[in-house]
C-alpha cells in the first residue's frame, strides 16, 4: 500500500519534471529548488508535531478519551469533537497533533474525522486573517454557513462506510 | 476591503508560535513519561514515532515537488478564466477539481478564489473550490496529514470527503437563491 503510493507520487513528480524540462531548463531547476526548499522549511514543524503527538497521546487519560470520543461515543462524540475542532486555535501543527494524539489514545475514526473537518473548515482565525481580507464578505459568510453541517456529514459517512 | 495584492508576509517559516506551543506540551509529556514509565518506554515511543515520520518523508518531499511544479506549470489566471466560464453542475465539479489540484496555503488560495468571482464564477463554485481545497487538496493531505495519520487513514478520509465540496456548493446556491446572500451576477447567458 505505502509502496504503491510512493511509486505513484514519484511517477507524478517525474511526469511534471519532464513537462517542465520540455519547456526549459530554468523551469525544471526552479521547480525542483522551490519544492526542496519548501520540504526543508516544513520538516521541523512536521517533525515536532508527529513526534510530539506520540508523547501527548501517551499521557492523555485513555478512559476519558475512550468514553467521550471513542468508537462507542456515537453522535455525542461527534458533537464534542466538532466543537473541539471549531475551538482549536493555531496552525496545522496544532490541529493535526491533537487529532493524531486523540486517535492514538482511543478516539474513534469518525470522531477524529469530525474534529479535523471542523478544525479545517471553521477555524475562526483563518477566516478573519485570510478569507475576509481577500474575498467579498458575503462569500466568506456564505462559505462558513454552508460548512456548518459538513463535519457531521463526514462523520456519519465514516460511520456508514466503515474502515476498509 | 478587498485587495488583489498578495500580502508581503512570508508563508514559509520553519517555526511559528503554534509549533512552539506544541513543542512545549510535547516536551512536558515526554518528561512525564520518562519520569513515570522510565527510559525504556520513552525510547519505545520515540522510536515508533521516528519510524512513522521517516516512512512518510519521501511522500512529503514528493508532495512539495508536485506543488512546486504545478505552481509553475499551471497559470492561475487560466484556472480562474476556466472556472469563471463554467456553470451548473459542471462548474461545481471543475471548481472542486481545481481545489484538489492547486497547491499552496491560504495566502495563494484565497486570491485565486477571489479571481474566480471576478472572472464570472458564481458563489457556489467559489464555495466548492474552497471546501475542496480545505478537505481534499493533495498538498495538505500529503504534506501534513500523511505523516500524522498514515496513508490508510488519510486515503479513507479523503474518499469519504469527496462529495462534500459539491454538496457545499449546492447548499451555497440554494442559500443564494433563497436570498441569504445576494449574488452579484444577475444573469448568466
Amino acid at each position: 500500500m505505502t509502496l504503491a503510493i510512493n511509486v505513484l507520487l514519484w511517477l507524478v513528480v517525474a511526469i511534471l519534471a519532464f513537462v517542465a524540462a520540455s519547456r526549459g531548463r530554468i523551469l525544471l531547476n526552479s521547480g525542483a529548488r522551490d519544492g526542496v526548499i519548501e520540504f526543508f522549511m516544513l520538516l521541523p514543524r512536521i517533525g515536532i508535531g508527529v513526534i510530539g503527538s506520540g508523547f501527548i497521546a501517551e499521557v492523555l487519560p485513555k478512559e476519558l478519551i475512550g468514553a467521550w470520543l471513542g468508537p462507542e461515543s456515537g453522535l455525542t462524540g461527534v458533537v464534542i469533537a466538532t466543537l473541539g475542532g471549531a475551538l482549536t486555535p493555531g496552525g496545522p501543527v496544532v490541529g493535526f497533533s491533537i487529532g493524531a494524539a486523540a486517535l492514538k489514545s482511543g478516539a474513534g475514526a469518525p470522531q477524529v474525522i469530525a474534529y479535523s473537518t471542523a478544525w479545517a473548515l471553521y477555524a475562526i482565525h483563518r477566516l478573519v486573517m485570510w478569507e475576509v481580507p481577500m474575498m467579498p464578505a458575503r462569500i466568506v459568510w456564505l462559505r462558513a454557513a454552508v460548512s456548518l453541517p459538513l463535519p457531521f456529514i463526514a462523520a456519519v459517512m465514516a460511520m456508514l462506510v466503515g474502515k476498509p | 476591503m478587498s485587495s488583489d495584492v498578495t500580502p508581503k508576509r512570508r508563508r514559509r517559516r520553519a517555526f511559528d508560535w503554534s509549533t512552539a506551543a506544541i513543542a512545549a506540551v510535547s516536551l512536558a509529556a515526554a518528561a512525564m513519561i520518562y519520569w513515570r514509565d522510565g527510559a525504556e518506554q520513552f525510547l519505545a515511543i520515540l522510536g515508533s514515532d521516528l519510524t512513522l515520520f521517516g516512512e512518510m518523508l519521501p511522500k512529503v518531499l514528493a508532495g512539495c515537488l508536485i506543488g512546486a511544479f504545478v505552481t509553475l506549470l499551471l497559470p492561475r489566471e487560466m484556472v480562474a478564466r476556466w472556472v469563471g466560464h463554467e456553470s451548473g453542475l459542471t462548474g461545481l465539479l471543475i471548481a472542486a477539481a481545481f481545489g484538489v489540484i492547486l497547491p499552496g496555503g491560504p495566502i495563494t488560495i484565497y486570491p485565486v478564489a477571489g479571481a474566480f468571482l471576478v472572472m464570472g464564477a458564481d458563489a457556489g463554485a467559489v464555495v466548492a473550490f474552497i471546501v475542496s481545497w480545505t478537505l481534499i487538496g493533495y498538498t495538505r493531505a500529503l504534506v501534513w496529514e500523511l505523516p500524522f495519520f498514515g496513508s490508510e487513514f488519510v486515503l479513507w478520509r479523503i474518499v469519504e470527503a469527496l462529495p462534500l465540496p459539491i454538496l457545499a456548493g449546492l447548499l451555497a446556491r440554494i442559500a443564494v437563491r433563497a436570498g441569504f446572500a445576494h449574488d452579484h451576477k444577475q444573469d448568466k447567458s
